[in-house]
């Protein structure tokens, strides 16, 4: 089983992500993650999706979502030539006895505090998966009372392989 | 000019003939306007065979077959006719009327979610929210059906979209989509890789799929294998694609095929499938098609290659373009041995099935009607064992064998022979089923007689679901379940209440 991250540009139509999710599920193919959000040009929508499988399987993915009719573009984001980044919201259970243990991990990854209640701590964390699974990890010792991830969005590095759309 | 007006406008444009359907209220701003069309309708029995009479048009012409039904239950039962079409690639133009699109998602009388249902079986699918997007839709959408791999396209259409004023009918002259661009020309570079591996081979052979027939390319099919004289067998919806008694082909492949067929598969050393898929009735261990062999693929869905089996050459393109460059190609293959080897077999390896004397022999029998039949007859084969009868027997010459190859969907028989005998009047077209298929679209022998369509219905009446029957057979050493048909209908009293001539034959005579 081999991990990949998949970038698509798909027409920006109604039904257009009820009709990749589709060919996902009916086809057996895995998805862990998918986001989706309207490019530069309001025509494109840009996708993209971390899915699993082993290599014929990986391969098919690639053919079938590319054979659909919205779809403009299919490519692997791989790793060492692109990044990627996924946000998190994380409630913690903090009232004012551990608010500051919980505070201080957050200030070390860089994340934010977004909203304080009087037993509760919202945060915001942006990075790599590893980054975010690291500091849910840390945050054991609390109580996460409710947990949001987007799933990854990413980009490959520099000029080569743009797909530009005027 | 209202929506339905513009629709009909599109399919004028589109050179359509026939639409055949089943109206509805939804679809009725539609039946409407059509009155004051050339377009001639057919009233079908039921939404099924609809699709599967527009599948025998588009197979037996070069322009998609067109359905007209109403929402809900209308679109529901024409889901298993797509399906069908989808599963052998066959190009159709499915139009359903839907509820007012005000309305859509509230569960009102006769609203189901077509395009939802659908989604997996069309190729593409349209829900139209503006009137005004009317003639682009169809000119994309009869793009769609006829080009690349061809299939089914959907067209779902609310009754407040039909009645709607459109500003102002243009049908678009050329296509504009940025991400449907389908891959016609083989690479060729691959194109020489193929010949230097035919030339190279000692046994070189082509298995050849409904890529074919879909293409429209047998005479360069022909022109390639005569001039290079290279074997050919074919999978299920390959026959006719190559003339049952030409030298060079060797019979159907599969579990239901030739034995001299599988043989020459499992021997050959260089094979070439040609716009098939290496379906699992026709290759059902894929993975010796690459052992010690190598494997050209050549299909113009890309996806197919490499799906079942990974082949050395890859070659995505449109079979007829690439033939047409082939065939500017010259291949020196000098070997006749290995044609004369399958020769043998096919003298020694005889298929001797179904050879019980005290009934009407189907092989006897089938050849027979072959060989009474005109060169350009066309001949549609049901589901069941009477479909594998009609593979194995049926002598192709110039005409056309058409089936539910993919779906295998029983009941097909007799609308897509009304389809085609509607397209093309002058022809024999003969639809030949078992009583248990027959039995699943027998209402439209109606059909057949408000068209004034001359076509034969042939029934292998043997009071079961034979096919069925033979597998519980095997696998359940039988145990048969659920396969006896009783006596009924009575086929002479049908006949009678339909008004067909009737004739009974009960043993070889």
């Amino acid at each position: 089983m081999k991990r990949k991250v998949f970038q698509l540009l798909v027409d920006n139509t109604s039904g257009v992500l009820s009709r990749i999710s589709g060919l996902f599920s009916r086809r057996g193919y895995n998805i862990e993650s998918i986001t989706a959000g309207v490019t530069a040009n309001p025509k494109y929508t840009r996708i993209t999706i971390v899915t699993n499988g082993d290599e014929d399987v990986l391969e098919q993915i690639e053919k079938q979502v590319a054979k659909l009719v919205d779809v403009e573009d299919i490519k692997e984001l791989e790793p060492e030539k692109s990044v990627y980044r996924e946000l998190a919201l994380i409630k913690v259970k903090a009232d004012a006895a551990n608010r500051q243990g919980v505070i201080s991990i957050a200030d070390i990854f860089r994340a934010n505090i977004i909203d304080v209640g009087p037993q509760t701590l919202i945060i915001e964390l942006t990075g790599d998966q590893e980054k975010i699974d690291a500091f849910i990890g840390l945050l054991e010792g609390y109580e996460i009372l409710e947990l949001a991830r987007t799933g990854i969005a990413g980009l490959a590095r520099g000029i080569e392989n743009v797909t530009y759309l005027p | 000019m209202n929506g339905a007006d513009a629709i009909i406008k599109c399919l004028e444009a589109e050179k359509v003939d026939y639409v055949f359907g089943y109206p509805g209220v939804a679809i009725c701003p539609f039946y409407n306007s059509i009155l004051s069309s050339d377009i001639k309708t057919v009233l079908v029995r039921t939404e099924q065979n609809a699709a599967h009479m527009a599948s025998g048009l588009a197979r037996t012409t070069k322009k998609p077959g067109v359905c007209a039904v109403t929402s809900g239950p209308g679109a529901t039962n024409l889901l298993t006719g797509i399906a069908t079409a989808f599963a052998d690639s066959i190009p159709l133009i499915c139009i359903t009327g839907q509820v007012n699109s005000a309305l859509l998602g509230s569960d009102v009388f006769q609203e189901a979610d077509v395009t939802g249902a659908a989604e997996s079986f069309v190729k593409y699918s349209y829900l139209v929210k503006d009137v005004n997007d009317i003639p682009r839709i169809f000119k994309e959408a009869f793009h769609i059906a006829m080009t690349g791999r061809k299939g089914p396209v959907l067209i779902d259409v609310p009754i407040d979209i039909q009645n709607a004023v459109i500003k102002k009918f243009e049908y678009p002259s050329e296509v504009k989509m940025r991400t449907y661009k389908p891959t016609v020309k083989g690479n060729a570079l691959q194109l020489k890789r193929m010949c230097a591996a035919i030339e190279k081979a000692k046994k070189p052979l082509i298995c050849v799929g409904g890529g074919i027939a879909l293409s429209d390319c047998q005479p360069e099919l022909l022109e390639f294998v005569e001039k290079n004289r290279i074997p050919v067998v074919s999978t299920m919806m390959g026959i006719g694609a190559m003339p049952t008694k030409h030298e060079l082909y060797f019979g159907m492949v599969g579990n239901n095929g030739k034995p001299y067929a599988n043989k020459a598969m499992a021997e050959c050393d260089t094979l070439v499938m040609m716009g098939a898929r290496v379906a699992d009735r026709a290759v059902n261990q894929p993975d010796f098609l690459t052992e010690n062999k190598v494997l050209i693929h050549m299909d113009v869905d890309p996806a197919e290659i490499g799906k079942n089996c990974g082949p050395t050459i890859p070659i995505v393109g449109d079979a007829k373009a690439i033939l047409e460059d082939l065939n500017k190609e010259k291949i020196d293959v000098s070997d006749s041995e290995w044609i004369d080897h399958l020769k043998d077999l096919k003298e020694t390896l005889k298929d001797n099935r179904f050879a019980d004397s005290k009934y009407v022999n189907p092989k006897e029998f089938i050849e027979a009607l072959s060989d009474k039949l005109p060169d350009d007859a066309i001949y549609v084969a049901d589901v069941g064992q009477n479909q594998i009868f009609s593979c194995a027997y049926h002598i192709v010459k110039k005409g056309k064998f058409l089936t539910s190859g993919g779906m295998g969907t029983m009941g097909y028989s007799i609308p897509a022979a009304l389809g085609a005998k509607l397209a093309n009047p002058l022809k024999q077209v003969v639809a030949v089923c078992g009583d248990g298929s027959l039995q699943m679209s027998m209402c439209e022998m109606a059909t057949v007689k408000q068209e004034n369509a001359n076509i034969k219905i042939i029934v292998f009446k043997n009071g079961y679901l034979g096919m069925v029957r033979e597998y519980q057979h095997f696998t359940y050493k039988d145990n048969y379940s659920v396969v006896e048909l009783n006596d009924y209908p009575n086929l002479k009293l049908l006949a009678e209440a339909y008004d067909f001539d009737y004739r009974k034959i009960t043993y070889d005579e």
